[in-house]
């Protein structure tokens, strides 16, 4: 059984078909990319996954249960975990709290326990401090855990937003253009560090991407949509010399005068 | 983590005995009279209310100018209950439990709204509020409420106001304060990362409430006397006047300005009939270098960021 199942999601603005019987599944330790040319509607399947949006008919079986619908919160609990397209960090807190956000939803104690400090607090407090650090020296910022997380160079800044997502234990984890605005070395990097983190979060990972360089070079797997379907899907050696895919992204041949 | 904290514990306690034990001693003395004493204690209340506005506002970064009425409400609850023959603390503490409860029935609706609208709406209710109570004749209508016996002595208002302090400091810092800060910094992350910001805004909201309602408590077994336009939006727009003043996220901060500006209108009696031209010019001119003062620390900041980002591409 696949881990992530989508049948025949779609939804409409206002008329405008922005995805159009989309399908695809993921098992539980792959790699997928998901390219196409702006407004092709990458985002909005992200956003139908992470319960920005409910899409308007099919299904998205997530471990075997439904999540079509569910609230964002919801789902991030089912452990599917996201990137922003914008870095979305908590700007004014420090590198460590932005981590330890992630926790809340994972520690249970009261607001009773807060308020009398009873032990569970001191218990379930200890623990998001180690596991947020713990993290947060695989991802090389450990040094920095005070800096405010606005203060980081971009990269780490993408970085802490990858490292917080992981904070919520996903099984499956979602990037939406992790890649824009790196220079080729940090994009490089960037490649790396998507195959380590499958290697050593056993996870499986879905990306938007613009770099073709990232896509090629780590996706097993590639889904291209244009105006909302699918036109292409295959490993990136198929996908390089698809016809439709060039058509998409380069536009039709010109006819002969 | 346990033991530091027991050690801040201690020390903000016995901190607070000292303080306490002075000003008895200054108040059983008669070297603070009578009318300082109550400046004193009104100024206890409003730190209560400035707190628990704090929460919601700079906190949990909702907007609200209805702050004043959960003051309201818990004052003519623990006023009412009172005259019914509940003691005094129970009267507060009763008070202060409907004052949440009208917390979490307003926000449950209105705290899906945001920003200005937010704010427009939590105005609408406290004037709702204003208007109601001065219809119920039990409650002495626009006349007020008269004869609550003052048993609000200066130990009840301190020892709330530390109660305060700790219970709110408490919140702040643990998993449910971290909630609500992420959705002040950003909804939708906050979201993506698990947390129902709805269910953390309606408890910053109930909890603020709570307090809000035995600050009107105490201020009705102060005052001995409550009025409905007391509580109306110009007491909200106080708070949030402190609570702006007092900055993003503290409690000193919150305290302090507070506590200044609840003096400084005693302060400035001497200039009779003067004294409310000069205390809003003195509001501006504090609120304006407050600003810069803000305004400097944010282009320190970009400053600090563009020379990193420098010496990236200069590195690249």
């Amino acid at each position: 059984m696949p881990l992530l199942d989508i049948k025949n999601i779609s939804i409409q603005f206002g008329g405008l078909s922005a995805v159009d019987n989309f399908s695809m599944s993921i098992g539980e330790n792959d790699i997928y990319g998901l390219i196409g040319p702006n407004g092709a509607g990458k985002t909005t399947v992200f956003n139908m996954l992470t319960g920005v949006y409910s899409p308007d008919s099919g299904t998205i079986m997530f471990d075997g249960k439904s999540i079509a619908g569910m609230k964002p919160y919801d789902i991030t609990r089912m452990r599917i975990a996201r990137t922003f397209q914008n870095i979305r960090l908590m700007k004014n807190l420090s590198v460590l709290d932005n981590v330890k956000i992630s926790f809340v939803s994972q520690t249970d104690y009261g607001l009773a326990t807060s308020i009398f400090r009873l032990p569970a607090y001191f218990r379930q407090e200890k623990d998001t401090e180690k596991k947020s650090m713990a993290l947060l020296k695989v991802f090389n910022l450990d040094g920095k855990k005070d800096e405010k997380a606005a203060n980081l160079p971009y990269g780490e800044q993408r970085r802490l937003e990858i490292a917080r997502a992981l904070a919520t234990n996903p099984k499956l984890l979602l990037l939406d253009e992790p890649a824009a605005g790196m220079n080729p070395q940090e994009t490089q990097e960037l490649t790396e560090l998507i195959r380590w983190i499958r290697e050593k979060f056993h996870i499986a990972i879905l990306l938007i991407e613009h770099d073709m360089r990232l896509v090629m070079g780590v996706c097993e797997k590639i889904i291209v949509l244009d105006y909302g379907k699918i036109i292409a899907e295959g490993t990136p050696k198929e996908i390089q010399s698809n016809p439709k895919v060039i058509e998409a992204y380069l536009g039709e041949e010109a006819p002969h005068a | 983590m346990m033991k530091t904290y027991v050690k801040k514990l201690v020390a903000f306690l016995a901190a607070s005995a000292v303080v306490f034990v002075v000003f008895s001693l200054l108040l059983s003395n008669g070297v603070i009279n009578a009318y300082y004493k109550q400046i004193i204690m009104t100024v206890c209340i409003n730190i209560i209310l400035a707190l628990s506005a704090n929460l919601i506002i700079n906190f949990t970064g909702q907007l609200t100018l209805g702050h004043s009425a959960f003051m309201a409400i818990g004052a003519y609850a623990a006023a009412a209950i009172y005259r019914v023959g509940l003691p005094f603390f129970f009267s507060l503490i009763f008070g202060s439990l409907v004052a949440a409860l009208f917390g979490f029935l307003i926000g449950l609706p209105t705290l899906r709204l945001k920003g200005d609208y937010l704010a427009i709406t939590t105005m609408g209710f406290c004037q709702i509020i204003v208007v109601v109570l001065q219809n119920i004749p039990q409650f002495g209508g626009a006349q007020g409420m008269t004869g609550i016996p003052a048993d609000t002595t200066f130990a009840w208002v301190f020892f709330s106001m530390i109660i305060t302090i700790i219970v709110l400091y408490h919140v702040v810092n643990s998993r449910q304060g971290r909630a609500m800060i992420s959705v002040r910094e950003d909804e939708i992350a906050a979201e993506a990362m698990g947390i129902n910001t709805t269910h953390y805004k309606v408890m910053a909201f109930t909890l603020g409430a709570f307090f809000a309602g035995l600050a009107g408590g105490l201020y009705a077994f102060l005052m001995m006397f409550i009025e409905p336009t007391q509580f109306n939006y110009f007491k909200s727009m106080d708070l949030v006047i402190y609570v702006v003043l007092g900055g993003s996220g503290n409690f000193a901060g919150c305290i302090a300005s507070t506590g200044i500006l609840t003096l400084l209108p005693e302060v400035l009696r001497f200039l009779g009939n003067y004294r409310m031209v000069v205390y809003p010019l003195l509001l501006i001119i504090i609120m304006i270098m407050r600003a810069k003062n803000i305004r400097l620390s944010r282009l320190a900041g970009i400053f600090r960021r563009t020379g990193k980002e420098g010496d990236n591409n200069a590195a690249a």
